[in-house]
């Protein structure tokens, strides 16, 4: 008894008495439109975060082509110096925060939890809250498209004075900054649940050191992400305030100091990028094990390194300001930690190659994405170790040399990674299996596409074309280069096409598989594919590293061990599961008339008005309202679960067998 | 009174169905209050930063501040923290009546601290003209101390939902955890303001 009572001290976790809780509503649709609308399970989280990111890659990729398009010849008139602002700005805020952040969200969410043994996330209700704010902060950054203000200009990082009201003004910077600040929000509350999840939620016997990496690099990117994001919403706080109400933070004449925006931005800024490569370098180092046959090389030095490049990344931001005058000692400082950085990205690489090396090579797609990925990261490793040299910095910065070094980091290193992750966790999700004919073509128009894109930008950059301006004259030696930019542009663009058409038809009609597809070495593979809402029948011990690996080379041990565990969860009231909640959807609703209130709706008129109270007010009080009473309800409803029991086949019993999320329904 | 089987038999310090024996909302908190740290030092930086390079002409803080009343608001907000871990020790032994005292004696504080806030707020704008728009100065402090008092209004809103919720029945030992993330950020939010307090006003006297 007093055993019972030790281990109900805490909600939700064993108690045998229901905890008194006022609810109002228990959603329990499986299927449909509610489902989607009040889900709390990761697995479907992350899939939502999936198929957003990929909606937005396209949106992203289209701006591109538009922007190619505009330079493929000198003096071109296909866009407007305006809309040309209009379409690098939204191509690298779509492209950062709205497509590889969440795809990497998408494998954060899915599949952390499975490697570490656990039924979900510490917080579910919280996780599906940062999904809806993600949402939101997606639609009021591309509202501007839809209205007279146009989309955001200011470039992706918005420097001030340009961004002040003086020389920006209107609603499209406003909808900018909001739409940043609900990115950071929904981004902040999904780090500190992953956070929480990997340190308290493992398996029995799961130690730090027995994590897969793609779960460290996940631990690292959320503790980058909930230190590195204040310092954007501060400086986005002061943009505003400046924009709204006319403080000084960024007014010369009063005394305010544009460069500070710069601090502050890249303070963020530089993490950010360690934020948008880590989770990736998290998704080779399970792909290459796999298909190498080879558990990873030097574990303990890649974890190391992941971490020590998290923490490095905060003190070299100000390698994005060289030619801004910080002085020698400023200057010599920022550089030398910048070529620091490369040491233990270095030694990443070198474990790399050391797991293929002697390995049993299996050439898959993902195996094809993940070697694209070591050898054009390398390349844009290179570039950024050319930037990291301040006096050729000089001539760089600024030029088509960055956006070359970026996208060959971006697209070859995070990009590539991802898409072998896709290919990689396919049959995991849907419990189908991709095409390797369509798949590898895919591959083979993406790695042609983007270095005909990307690699005549060095030499551009190099012979003085400068980023950001909308067209060129035809007599500066840039024409050829643009070609071939452009065209490889469009190869790219054909190769993302095949890419996605693949997964879509895999979705639906791809080859079935049950488990293992790959024969791989991680604890997300013990599961059926697709997976049960419950995950595991049996949680877990973990007794070594790679510890599928060790299930299926000690499986009569393993059987007895989960005998046992199963009688004891039977025992403790069977498997919990967590409520589904509409309250996380309703306070991003909130947030979301909240946010277009601030950034939109127009003060009130004083010719019509009078007094304090007017439209912008009002929208958005409601949407705080909203926002209040969706948390307040949340909280009420209380975060205990339910309890189910299986079947002997793994189906829930009393449930019907057709709820599922995907076309792999069993 | 809640059950005495419960009292004493629940430990408030360690909960064994998370790895590493800390309550997974208590590791949530904490988790925040780093983000919150990198939030507010930020906005501090940006004063310090400022407070560098004033431009002429414009108002001196030695002469806006009062040194007097920010140290008894300072106060202030010091005793609510030591309420707040008395009504986390009261409902930690089941004792809701205590805990009700406490929980009210810190929000009584938080007030005070809010309406000494409101005061000089007023006096700078209206004797001193110091205005969030005027100045250099005025734009840093008014930013900063609004952000934190911010943070204190959304405390006492909080503290007062839970003494609220308290009346309902529904608030037991068994949820001390709760209380103790409030706490926790309850005090978060008392030394962000001693480190304001050092760095805006100390700092302008030394």
């Amino acid at each position: 008894m007093a055993d019972a009572l030790v281990k109900s001290g805490f909600i939700g976790a064993e108690g045998h008495e229901a905890p008194k809780t006022f609810v109002l509503w228990r959603p329990s649709a499986k299927t449909g439109l509610m489902s989607w609308l009040t889900t709390v399970d990761h697995k479907r989280i992350g899939f939502l975060y999936g198929i957003s990111a990929l909606f937005f890659f396209l949106v992203g990729g289209l701006e591109a082509l538009f922007i190619r398009l505009q330079l493929i010849v000198p003096n071109n008139h296909f866009l407007t110096a305006q809309q040309y602002n209009e379409m690098f700005t939204m191509h690298a805020t779509t492209m950062i925060f709205l497509s590889v952040m969440p795809l990497s969200a998408a494998f954060f969410n899915f599949i952390m939890p499975l490697q570490i043994g656990a039924r979900d996330v510490a917080f579910p209700r919280l996780n599906a809250f940062s999904f809806w704010v993600f949402l939101a902060g997606a639609i009021i950054l591309n509202l501007g498209w839809f209205t007279s203000d146009g989309a955001p200009n200011g470039g992706w990082f918005g420097y001030t004075p340009l961004t002040t009201r003086l020389f920006s003004p209107g609603h499209a910077i406003d909808m900018w900054v909001m739409g940043l600040q609900l990115l950071g929000l929904a981004s902040i509350a999904a780090s500190l649940n992953f956070i929480v999840t990997i340190i308290n939620l493992r398996a029995p016997g799961m130690t730090m050191m027995r994590l897969p990496v793609f779960t460290w690099m996940t631990l690292v990117t959320a503790f980058l992400l909930v230190l590195a994001f204040p310092a954007i919403t501060i400086a986005l706080v002061e943009l505003m305030m400046d924009r709204l109400f006319g403080t000084n933070f960024f007014e010369v004449s009063n005394g305010g100091m544009p460069i500070l925006w710069q601090h502050l931005f890249w303070i963020f800024g530089h993490p950010e990028v360690y934020i948008l490569i880590l989770p990736a370098m998290g998704i080779i180092s399970e792909v290459l094990p796999t298909f190498s046959r080879k558990p990873l090389f030097g574990y303990p030095i890649v974890v190391f390194s992941g971490a020590c490049i998290g923490f490095l990344g905060f003190g070299v931001w100000s390698h994005h300001m060289f030619t801004s005058g910080l002085g020698t000692v400023g200057t010599a400082a920022f550089s030398l930690m910048t070529m620091a950085i490369a040491v233990p990205t270095g030694v990443k690489i070198f474990n790399w190659i050391g797991t293929l090396w002697g390995g049993h090579l299996s050439m898959r797609t993902p195996m094809m994405f993940a070697l694209g990925f070591l050898w054009m990261f390398m390349l844009g490793g290179f570039s950024g170790i050319m930037h990291a040299a301040a006096p050729a910095d000089m001539q760089q910065h600024g030029s088509y040399f960055v956006v070359a070094h970026f996208h060959y980091v971006l697209i070859g290193g995070s990009l590539f990674a991802l898409l072998a992750g896709i290919h990689y966790w396919f049959p995991l999700m849907f419990g189908r299996k991709v095409s390797e004919f369509w798949g590898k073509l895919s591959f083979w128009f993406v790695f042609v596409g983007f270095n005909a894109t990307f690699f005549p930008m060095h030499f551009l950059g190099l012979e003085g074309m400068p980023r950001r301006t909308f067209t060129y004259d035809g007599n500066m030696g840039w024409n050829l280069g643009n070609l071939i930019s452009t065209v490889g542009a469009f190869i790219l663009a054909i190769g993302v096409g095949i890419y996605l058409a693949t997964c879509l038809y895999a979705f639906y009609k791809g080859e079935r598989t049950l488990k293992d597809a790959w024969d791989a070495r991680t604890l997300e593979w013990s599961i059926p594919s697709p997976p049960p809402e419950y995950n595991f029948r049996v949680l877990p011990t973990v007794h070594a590293r790679d510890d599928w690996w060790y299930e299926k080379h000690h499986m009569k041990e393993i059987a007895e061990e989960e005998a046992e565990h199963a009688k004891s969860e039977e025992a403790h009231g069977g498997i919990h599961m967590p409520y589904q909640s509409i309250y996380p959807f309703l306070a991003a609703v909130g947030i979301l008339i909240g946010a277009i209130g601030t950034a939109i709706v127009d003060p009130a008129d004083p010719a019509v008005y009078t007094g304090f109270w007017g439209p912008k007010i009002a929208v958005t009080i409601l949407g705080g309202t909203i926002m209040f009473v969706a948390i307040v309800l949340w909280s009420l409803e209380g975060c205990e679960g339910y309890h189910i029991h299986l079947n002997a086949d793994g189906s829930i019993k009393g449930e019907d067998p057709h709820g599922g999320y995907g076309a792999g329904k069993h | 009174m809640s059950s005495n089987a419960a009292a004493g038999t629940i430990d408030h310090h360690f909960d064994p169905t998370t790895t590493t024996g800390i309550p997974n909302k208590k590791l949530l908190m904490w988790a925040f209050l780093a983000s919150d740290c990198m939030f507010f030092g930020c906005l501090i930086s940006t004063h310090l930063i400022y407070r560098l390079h004033p431009p002429p002409g414009t108002p001196q803080a030695r002469q806006v501040f009062s040194i007097e009343l920010t140290s008894f608001s300072t106060f202030i907000l010091l005793m609510s923290s030591l309420m707040m871990a008395l009504a986390v020790n009261a409902i930690q032994k089941g004792n809701l009546k205590n805990m009700r005292w406490s929980l009210l004696t810190t929000i009584f504080f938080g007030c005070i601290f809010l309406g000494c806030q409101v005061y000089e707020f007023r006096n700078f704008v209206y004797e001193s003209h110091l205005t969030i728009t005027n100045s250099i100065l005025g734009t840093t402090f008014f930013t900063l101390t609004g952000t934190h008092g911010l943070h204190v209004l959304i405390g006492v809103i909080w503290l007062s939902g839970m003494l609220l919720y308290s009346f309902t029945g529904r608030l037991t030992e068994k949820q001390a955890i709760d209380v103790e993330s409030m706490g926790l950020y309850w005090h978060f939010v008392d030394i962000v303001w001693i480190v304001i307090f050092t760095a805006v006003y100390l700092l302008e006297y030394i």
